[in-house]
This record gives C-alpha cells, sequence and structure tokens, in this order.
C-alpha cells in the first residue's frame, strides 16, 4: 500500500490544479497553526488534506448560506485531534474570517484545540474524545430516513479510532437499518499515538472487516484526488453504508515528517516551518 | 412506572412526528402499541449503550426528539462518558430513560443495582435529573420533556407500583417540588421509588402524634431552592430519602445547599444506602430492609434523629 501513496506525481491533471493549490495552503496554514499555538496532532493533520479538500470543494452540499440548512449534508470530523485541517478548509470556504487564525487555541479565541460545540459555523459536532463520530453520523443518517429529508453524513475516523468499542456498535447498527446516506472514512496513516496502528490491534484486513459488518467498502490512495472521487461517487451510489479505508501517509505533504510519528507530539521550529513552506512551494500565508 | 412510561410516549408519539423511541433490547412487548402506532420511530439499538447514547445525539441535533430507555445502570455507568460529551456538552435534547432505578432489580445482583446514578448525573452540566415517585410522575415528567426539550435522565422503578398522588399531575413542573402533605417540625423529602415508603412513613409519625410534611422532589436538578427555603424555614428536623447511595445524591445536594445558609436552619438527615455493595441475595422490599429503607427502618431512624417526642 505504501508504494501507491508514495508517488508523488499522482494529482498531475489539470483537472486538481484548484484542488491541488488548496491542498498546499491548507497544509501551510495548519503548521504555521501548530507552529503559533505550539499545539500537537500535526502528523495527524497533514494526512488526510486531500480528503477534506476534496469533500469540501467537489462533494459536500454545504456552503457558509446553508450551514444550518436542515437538508444540506453532514461532515462530522471524528478524529477531533485533527481540527485544523477542517478548520483550515472551512475558512478558506468561507465558513469563518481567516482573522480568527490570529489567536488560535489562545486565549478567547473562537478556535479551541478540540471543536467545542458551535465553536464557528460548519462544526457539526464537539469531538476530541475518540470513537464518537460514526455513532454521531449513524444518528444523523438516521434521522434523513425519519424525516424523509435526503443528505450524505460522511464522517472521517482514524485507524486509532477503530480501537473504540463504539465504533464497531455504530458500525454493526447503520447496515440494520440500510443507511445508504453514511459514508465513513478511515484515514489509514498506519500510526496512533505512540505505535503502529496494526501492531497494536488487528485492525487489518481493515476493509474486509467493514464488509464482514455489511458495508460496501472501497480501499484507496488517500492521497489521490482521481481515486478519492471515484470511490466517493460509488459511496453515493451505494445500496449499504460505505467505508472508504483511505491509504494515507501520517505528516504527508512535508518530508521530513512523512511516516515519522514523532510528529504526533512535536512542534514545528520557525526554520522547519520556513522550510515546509519552500517545500510546499507556498511563500506566505 | 415502566407501563406509565410505554403508555405515555406512545400517546405522545401520536401527536408529534419527531418522537423516535431508542431502546438497549429490553422492554419486550413493553411497546408494542408503541411499535404498532409508530413502526419507523423505534430502534432497537441492541446491547450497544454507547452508541446508542450518541445516536441519539446525532438524532437530536437533526430536528428529532429521541427517548433512550433501557435498564438504568447499563445506561448510565455504561454511557457515562457519551452522556457527558454528547448529550450534556452538545446540550442534546435526549431523554434517558432509566428503568429498574435503585434496588428494582435487588435479586439481579449489583451489577443491575443504580446506587451512585444519580451522583453522576447531576454532576452533568446542562442536564435535568428526574427521579419519579409514582407512576403519575414518570406520565407527568414524560410529557414535562416534549414540551420544553432538554438533556433529561428520567429513572424510573419497574411495574406494577402503586400511584401515591392522588390524579393526574396536569401541574407538574421539573425543578418544583410536590407537597402532599403538611405537618409541623419533621419534614420528609422524598425523590423517586422511595416516596411511597416515606407515605406510609408520614402515616405512621401522626399516628404516634408526630405529623409530618411530605414532599416529593421528584426532580433532583435543577433542585427546588426555593421550596427548601421554606421548609428549612417552617420545620426542625428535615430528613432526606432515596434509594441511592448516601455520597452524591439528592441528600447530598440538599445539603450543599443548606451548607450555604447563612442563617441557622432545620437539622437535616439524610437516608440512602451505604458505602458499599449489596452482597445479600433477597428482592426489593428485603434489599431495602438491609439497608434500612423499609418503613421500619426509616421510622427507627427517623425517630432517634428526632428524639422523644
Amino acid at each position: 500500500m505504501k508504494s501507491r501513496t508514495a508517488n508523488k506525481n499522482i494529482n498531475n491533471s489539470s483537472k486538481f490544479d484548484q484542488l491541488v493549490t488548496a491542498t498546499a495552503n491548507i497544509r501551510g496554514k495548519i503548521i504555521q497553526l501548530s507552529h503559533q499555538a505550539k499545539t500537537p496532532h500535526l502528523g495527524s493533520s497533514l494526512s488526510f488534506v486531500e480528503l477534506l479538500v476534496y469533500l469540501y470543494w467537489n462533494f459536500l452540499k454545504i456552503s457558509p448560506k446553508i450551514a444550518k440548512d436542515p437538508a444540506r449534508d453532514r461532515f462530522v470530523l471524528s478524529k477531533g485531534h485533527g481540527i485544523t485541517t477542517l478548520y483550515a478548509v472551512l475558512a478558506e470556504r468561507g465558513f469563518f474570517p481567516q482573522e480568527f487564525f490570529e489567536n488560535y487555541a489562545q486565549a478567547g479565541s473562537p478556535l479551541p484545540e478540540h471543536p467545542s460545540p458551535n465553536c464557528v459555523p460548519g462544526i457539526e459536532a464537539a469531538t476530541g474524545s475518540l470513537g464518537h463520530g460514526l455513532s454521531i453520523a449513524t444518528g444523523i443518517a438516521l434521522a434523513s430516513k425519519m424525516n424523509a429529508i435526503p443528505y450524505s453524513v460522511v464522517t472521517l475516523l482514524s485507524d486509532g479510532e477503530c480501537n473504540e468499542g463504539s465504533t464497531w456498535e455504530a458500525a454493526l447498527l447503520a447496515p440494520a437499518h440500510n443507511l445508504d446516506n453514511l459514508i465513513a472514512i478511515v484515514d489509514f496513516n498506519k500510526w496512533q499515538a505512540t505505535g503502529r496502528s496494526a501492531e497494536i490491534t488487528a485492525l487489518e484486513p481493515l476493509k474486509e472487516k467493514f464488509e464482514a459488518f455489511g458495508w460496501n467498502s472501497i480501499r484507496i490512495d488517500g492521497h489521490d484526488f482521481r481515486q478519492i472521487k471515484s470511490a466517493l461517487a460509488k459511496a453515493k451510489k451505494s445500496d449499504k453504508p460505505f467505508a472508504i479505508i483511505a491509504d494515507t501517509v501520517k505528516g504527508k505533504g512535508i518530508k521530513m515528517m512523512e511516516d515519522d510519528n514523532n510528529w504526533h507530539y512535536r512542534i514545528p521550529s520557525k526554520e522547519e516551518v520556513d522550510s515546509a513552506f519552500e517545500e510546499l512551494g507556498i511563500k506566505s500565508l | 412506572m415502566r407501563n406509565a412510561f410505554a403508555d405515555e410516549i406512545t400517546q405522545i408519539a401520536k401527536s408529534d412526528p419527531s418522537v423516535v423511541l431508542l431502546s438497549g433490547d429490553i422492554g419486550n412487548r413493553l411497546f408494542d402499541k408503541y411499535k404498532e402506532s409508530n413502526p419507523e420511530r423505534f430502534v432497537n439499538c441492541g446491547v450497544a449503550e454507547a452508541n446508542m447514547v450518541t445516536m441519539g445525539s446525532g438524532l437530536a441535533m437533526s430536528g428529532m426528539k429521541p427517548v433512550a430507555y433501557t435498564i438504568a445502570s447499563f445506561l448510565i455507568y455504561r454511557a457515562f462518558e457519551q452522556i457527558r460529551v454528547d448529550l450534556s456538552y452538545h446540550d442534546a435534547a435526549v431523554l434517558l430513560v432509566g428503568v429498574g432505578g435503585g434496588l428494582s432489580y435487588a435479586s439481579n445482583g449489583s451489577t443491575h443495582h443504580t446506587l451512585e446514578d444519580i451522583a453522576l448525573m447531576r454532576s452533568l452540566p446542562n442536564m435535568q435529573v428526574i427521579c419519579a415517585g409514582d407512576p403519575l410522575e414518570v406520565r407527568a415528567a414524560t410529557e414535562a420533556f416534549f414540551k420544553d426539550p432538554k438533556p433529561t435522565y428520567l429513572r424510573i422503578g419497574k411495574k406494577g407500583e402503586a400511584p401515591v398522588h392522588e390524579k393526574a399531575l396536569h401541574n407538574f413542573v421539573v425543578g418544583k417540588s410536590i407537597c402532599l402533605k403538611r405537618g409541623q417540625s419533621v419534614a420528609l423529602l422524598a425523590t423517586g421509588n422511595m416516596l411511597p415508603n416515606c407515605s406510609s412513613v408520614s402515616d405512621e409519625l401522626e399516628k404516634r402524634g408526630i405529623p409530618s410534611s411530605l414532599y416529593s422532589f421528584h426532580t433532583v436538578k435543577p433542585l427546588d431552592k426555593e421550596c427548601l427555603e421554606e421548609i428549612f424555614v417552617g420545620h426542625e428536623y428535615v430528613i432526606t430519602v432515596e434509594e441511592h447511595g448516601r455520597l452524591g445524591g439528592f441528600g447530598s445536594a440538599v445539603a450543599e445547599w443548606l451548607a450555604s445558609q447563612k442563617q441557622p436552619r432545620a437539622r437535616l438527615l439524610t437516608l440512602g444506602t451505604p458505602d458499599q455493595f449489596l452482597l445479600y441475595t433477597g428482592n426489593q422490599e428485603e434489599a431495602r430492609k438491609k439497608f434500612g429503607l423499609d418503613k421500619a427502618g426509616l421510622l427507627e431512624q427517623i425517630t432517634d434523629f428526632i428524639g422523644p417526642v
């Protein structure tokens, strides 16, 4: 799986130019925020940038204007520790002004280190404790069926989060209720806080696990827009809840951080931020 | 009490299409009528309380009025972190109905007892804690939730409890206790399924020449401080009674309030279960006897406290 994600030119089609530019800016913002507020989870935030960019640019029916519309699509970031990615995406899409980042995670900031309920428009759920997102999304998806208001619910989980029993309680229930509007994406970056995720628990084969639980599932390179696009198109047509197992690289996009779990907690220095910006091809934000 | 709940929720769901009933794989046949009229709005969530509670939150965020119903010990203890984060923190209006509160399932052993649930639940911000004293309080509290949905824990008994109140509680207000009887010097404050025993204790005290006031404090949170103020001024002895540990429950809530009062007040006795598990096989009444919560045990402790008349 690693060889697929190692291909640097996967997103070289001009079709995705706008998305590629967005991912560079978002990565820059994430690194900048970690440095500025001295907050951890940088590696975890960098691994799902393409997934989130694709969702918010091309898939979810959601915008600042319809942020409270009962018929909007919902996105629940189950791995709340990766919140800077979602904050950066939401700001880029106009849900709140970039100025909110000035005192990110500092006294009086509207943006806490893990999102609080409704801290800014676009945050559907306050996460940070792992193993909640799939159950929340299942409840939201069930409400769509009961209210006959069609919308999709997408939740993004970490691989570490698949340790939590509650994740699998929801995984068991959703297919029993034919929640074909529910999409779970696992950001499978192969690391959890203190070790290799597949060594800590018998996570593999993960796609097959979801299938055994009654889901349709696909395994993709989580940094490849073509594959993300095609997986989400399949998910939309699925007659069952749909799991996307996205092989990703923790710390993706910055060579010194890639697949190095020290960046779960490490804070980048000024020099490291500068070098990361250079690598991303961005001057400043 | 559980039949009263099943009947009430069935009635309410007929006129409110946002009601959804989640069950933790209990209530066999109990909800047959509900399911008949609302098959799409009943979900047996299986033996998976954590997911049930969080799903309830997701439903509440999406315009539904969910009720999560299962055995109180499993609902509160197993899913406590989910209750804290997904209901309390999100201020998500889910009605948690814990059946078999206190020692209702005494003979099933301590896995099935809930003697710490009030303490846990009243510590949560945004959470209302209601312990129904009889079937009429169950009905009134259920109705109150749907009129003004807020995160709520409703602790009920099991089946067959006789009503204590004489008629339907049309004036029931969450957070307002109900005075059933006015006496002098002694006030009995019951919460939840201790109400019937307190009522007989009050009658017995009267026979012995000690007319006592009797209050149902169905709501432990928010605590009816206004009523406590009157009670502690108007009596010499106040006794709280609950089928729950003395640590952290209703009696503790009253004691916390009392400690903050400036003027000297009536003396307080808090009756509940001791700081231990019940390692004794017996039914609810026998278990109460072990813990001094039966009529005789209560009378003994109360008369000890108030001394010779």
